[in-house]
């Protein structure tokens, strides 16, 4: 008798125990969107960077001057070459228009795709975007070089300590399917 | 019987001793000693002089816990022991010296996260940079692109694989040498942007106190201000593939005037 | 009359059959716990000679034995296989052997399970072993395995996550055999707060296993569908982050390291009270810090990853964690002294590796609170420094703990004393080669040594050499270790039932050598 009910508890607890597991399985994938939120929140790796195609305009605060530089690079596998926007100096609130320019080496339509990032990442979350090549795959064509635009404003939030904000671009090559819209 | 274990128990405390003195002797002897390569390098930055400080403030402590501990322990290892006629008291807890020896490591801690904390807001202020190198980790070498001088490089290693092979005599600065040297200005605050190409790597040179990882995809940023002219040489820190052993780092630190010619130097060549 | 034939039946079954059979179909806790035992010292042999095809390599400057590829495998394959091969399967098989006769219970709550989750072990590790002849090579990006690189790696890196897998669903399956064990199958009177201490870090452990190792097996399954089915959970270019991995990975890696090391701290809070003929110092507070610990290791993962660019509150929030998990380890380390303060002391075997756990791990806990600063971390990080931290507190707690713990128990387990002169040699020879090989790392990682390098400059050169020595002695102290092992089991002088004259619990009640059915009928605990 007291056998049994040993075995039954046995059994039950084994069976609370695996539900956990099973559970715990699943916390190790809800880490990635939590992962997500939390860059997003704090402004790392590029999440967190606005997007506001409405082009309306924001005060422009002429007291302060911030300096944009633009850099990027080319993975391996992308038969690009591209020369960054040169660095430009704005007001808060100014929006304001530059372009990278991409040239494709090889001789073949090659897609590729901008993931970017922003350092220091306390300027992410202000740094608002209106216009960017990063919002689409690009494909270039053979020996193709290609103005690629980008329009943004810094908001006039941005934190007194901010002087210098870097817009960084790493240029993938996107699947060979179709030019699609990607996530970031 | 007895004579084999008080034996053992002497030996168990002279080791000890030998040990704490050799833990004492070596770690203790901080600068005077850092050319036999038992500490940090000597730091030639600000934030690799605050790294050091901390380093050496943290190391006292432990020292000193350590040596109060374990002073008490082999204390006691030596004083109550059976074949010493010791006998065993009855005891089993105490509530005051659980408090105590909760407290006191709480205190420590707090001593230890002040000026931790105070460092860390420190080196994280990669404001008012004067000027911006970007590092690029590559399969297996480093790239480097000055954004505000319009100079950009490749730097790989350059000890001869014959050396590696051991069919050449060994040069002084044996897998610590590479083909072009990043050249820096002293006395700027030099703002590092750092990424990679590839995998993971992670750009270190002790002496600046400088190491951060090279994400592909993404920056990351330091700081560093060198105080002293001087050519200081580090390795990347995180293991990227079967050359990681081989991309090392030279930093060559100049004066400004010597920065601006060496900059005009390779804009022409 | 059922119940005899019942009983003989039993007794057949579990008895007599010879050969294979007896350790293929096992569900007897002794047996298992046995081969247990056995199969984490094979795996200790053969993960020491790869750590010795290291150690070789690195003795002098210059490549002179392996390639750097094969160098990183070796040292990727060392830390898998003494990682989850050696230490964890040690103490699985001690929890095997000891907790039913601790606890005054017939056998583990379920004991095919039992079964299975050994036998998953062989072959996991056969597959592990295996990926060294595959093409490419074993895994060689290191135990962490941090994408992009694992991605870069050949099918060596899909067999070792396929094994990864065998061997996290052993170690699941056998942690809800020993949680079940533990909750519903205590002799009557046997209160929670009157296990010994052995059983309870052991059903803490058991709790942080079920939680991180579904974390792990998610993290390289995600692993495994970006190399082979396109997902993009840690590609830059697919709105993923390669940094990701690291968090999910150390949030499984930072528990795990607990579950290597709290079992050893629950067989040294029994052999310091036996050998000190004191009763343990701060009982509730010793379960209270377990417990403690095991909570503060799910929120410090990050202070692995202090350089990967987190933003400052971050690393202000994982440096000041991590610094708290001292004061309950501290509570540990002060409690364990206490017991022996004015107690009567001993040293054969056993408490000699009670204290040498003690004062090693202490070692490694102390350079482990340098690293939790993380501005002096900036300089520590992937350094040797960091080397020698976890072989202090893995080789010098763990190990030493391992080894605590089997000439403890041996004379129970087979009825003979082993050979104490020996046991002592054994101790020194281990304590002596152990400090010689990873001391010296301290100041090669201080002065500038990164770990996972094949080849040197010349200033690092002597204490390479010397740490190689080390490990030459610590290697081969270990062929004693069997020797004395199996002179133990072959025969010597009887043990009495109680064995130790300070030793209290359950299992001191039963004969030593203990029949294969112990506690059949439960004791009664006062
Ligand atoms: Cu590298």
């Amino acid at each position: 008798m007291e056998n049994t009910g040993i075995a039954s508890s046995n059994r039950k607890t084994s069976r609370w125990l695996l539900l956990f597991v099973v559970g715990m399985f699943g916390f190790g994938y809800a880490l990635i969107p939590l992962y997500d939120v939390f860059c997003e929140i704090v402004g790392v790796n590029g999440k967190g960077i606005q997007i506001d195609t409405s082009n309306q305009s924001l005060a422009i605060n002429r007291d302060r001057t911030i300096a944009v530089e633009f850099t990027g690079s080319i993975m391996g596998g992308l038969p690009w070459d591209f020369s960054p926007a040169k660095k430009v100096f704005v007001h808060p609130g100014e929006t304001v228009r530059v372009a990278y320019l991409a040239t494709n080496l090889a001789s073949t339509d090659v897609t590729g795709k901008a993931v970017p990032s922003i350092s220091p990442t306390k300027a992410t979350r202000y740094f608002i975007k209106a216009e960017c090549f990063c919002f689409n795959n690009q494909t270039l064509a053979a020996d193709e070089q290609k103005e690629m635009p980008l329009v943004f404003k810094v908001d006039n939030d941005i934190p007194e300590s901010v002087k210098t904000i870097t817009l960084s671009y790493a240029f993938f090559r996107a699947e060979e399917t179709e030019a699609g819209d990607t996530s970031s | 019987m007895k004579l084999v274990r008080s034996f053992n128990a002497s030996r168990i405390s002279g080791v000890i001793l030998a040990y704490t003195a050799l833990l004492f002797g070596a770690l203790i002897a901080s600068p005077a000693y850092a050319e036999y390569g038992l500490n940090f390098k000597t730091p030639v930055t600000e934030i690799a002089h605050i790294e050091y400080d901390l380093h050496m403030l943290i190391l006292y402590i432990c020292i000193a816990i350590f040596v109060v501990v374990f002073g008490v322990m082999f204390y006691s290892i030596y004083a109550h022991r059976k074949s010493k006629g010791s006998v065993a008291a009855k005891f089993s807890h105490s509530t005051n010296a659980e408090i105590i020896w909760t407290v006191i490591p709480i205190i420590i801690l707090v001593t230890m996260a002040i000026p931790s904390t105070e460092a860390l807001i420190r080196m994280e202020d990669t404001t008012n940079s004067d000027m911006t190198v970007k590092i690029t980790g590559y399969q297996w070498k480093w790239h480097y692109d000055y954004m505000d001088h319009d100079v950009e490089m490749f730097s790989s290693i350059s000890t001869p694989r014959a050396q590696i092979e051991n069919k050449q005599e060994k040069g002084e600065n044996y897998l610590l040498e590479v083909n072009n040297h990043v050249v820096l200005p002293i006395n700027k605050k030099i703002r590092l942007l750092i990424t990679a190409n590839d995998v993971i790597h992670a750009w270190w040179v002790p002496e600046l106190g400088a190491k951060k990882d090279a994400i592909p995809g993404f920056i990351n940023e330091i700081w560093t201000k060198i105080d002293k002219p001087g050519r200081y040489r580090g390795q990347c820190a995180e293991l990227c593939g079967k050359d990681h052993g081989y991309m090392p780092i030279v930093v060559d630190a100049v004066t400004e005037e010597e920065f601006e010619a060496w900059v005009q130097k390779q804009k022409q060549g | 009359m059922t119940a005899t034939t019942a009983d003989h039946h039993d007794d057949h079954h579990d008895h007599h059959p010879s050969g294979i059979g007896r350790w293929l179909f096992s569900t007897n806790h002794k047996d298992i716990g046995t081969m247990y035992l056995w199969f984490s010292f094979c795996m200790f042999i053969i993960g020491g000679l790869m750590a010795l095809i290291v150690r070789a390599e690195l003795f002098m400057p210059g490549l002179q034995l392996v390639t750097p590829h094969f160098f990183n495998q070796m040292t990727t394959n060392h830390a898998l296989i003494m990682i989850f091969g050696a230490a964890m399967p040690v103490f699985v098989g001690l929890a095997n052997w000891q907790i039913p006769m601790m606890i005054g219970a017939p056998d583990m709550a379920l004991p095919r399970l039992n079964n299975w989750s050994f036998w998953l072990l062989p072959p996991a590790f056969t597959l592990l072993i295996g990926s060294l002849f595959s093409p490419g090579g074993a895994p060689a990006g290191g135990w962490t395995m941090y994408p992009p690189l694992s991605i870069q790696t050949g099918m060596g890196m899909d067999m070792a996550i396929l094994a990864m897998h065998m061997m996290g669903i052993s170690s699941i399956m056998g942690s809800i055999n020993i949680i079940a064990t533990i909750l519903n199958m205590r002799a009557p009177g046997m209160h929670l707060m009157k296990m010994p201490m052995f059983v309870w870090t052991w059903l803490i452990t058991a709790f942080l296993l079920v939680t991180s190792i579904p974390v792990l097996a998610g993290a390289i399954t995600m692993l495994l569908t970006d190399r082979h089915f396109g997902t993009q959970f840690f590609d830059a270019a697919g709105g993923g982050d390669p940094v990701m991995f690291q968090h999910i990975f150390w949030f499984f890696g930072h528990p795990e390291v607990y579950i290597l090391i709290l079992p050893a701290f629950g067989v040294i809070s029994q052999v310091i009270p036996t050998f000190s003929r004191k009763p343990l110092f701060g009982y509730s507070s010793m379960v209270f810090a377990v417990a403690a610990i095991a909570f503060l290791s799910f929120i410090v993962w990050a202070h692995h990853m202090y350089t990967v660019g987190m933003p400052l509150a971050g690393e202000l929030f994982f440096m000041y964690s991590t610094m708290l998990i001292s004061i309950p380890t501290g509570v540990k380390i002060f409690n364990w002294v206490a017991t022996m303060w004015r107690g009567s002391m001993t040293f054969e075997t056993p408490m000699l590796y009670a204290i040498g756990t003690v004062f090693l791990f202490s070692i490694g806990g102390f350079s482990g609170l340098m690293l939790a600063i993380t501005p002096s971390d900036f300089q520590y990080h992937d350094t040797y420094f960091v080397v020698a931290h976890f072989h202090y507190v893995i080789f010098g707690g763990t190990i030493t703990g391992a080894f605590c713990a089997v000439y403890y128990w041996l004379p129970k387990w087979t009825g003979h004393m082993y050979d104490e002169k020996l046991g002592k040699i054994h101790f020194w020879l281990t304590v002596i080669g152990m400090n010689i090989t990873f001391f010296p790392q301290h100041f090669l990682g201080l002065a500038g040594m990164p770990r996972r390098i094949p080849d040197y400059s010349l200033q690092f050169t002597e204490f390479n050499m010397m740490s190689t020595g080390g490990a030459l002695l610590l290697g081969l102290s270990q062929i004693l270790f069997l020797y004395i092992v199996m002179k133990a089991i072959k025969g010597g002088e009887k043990a009495t039932d109680q064995v130790w004259d300070g030793a209290e619990g359950l299992e001191w009640t039963l004969p030593s050598p203990p029949p294969a059915h112990t506690f059949t009928t439960p004791p009664l605990v006062k």
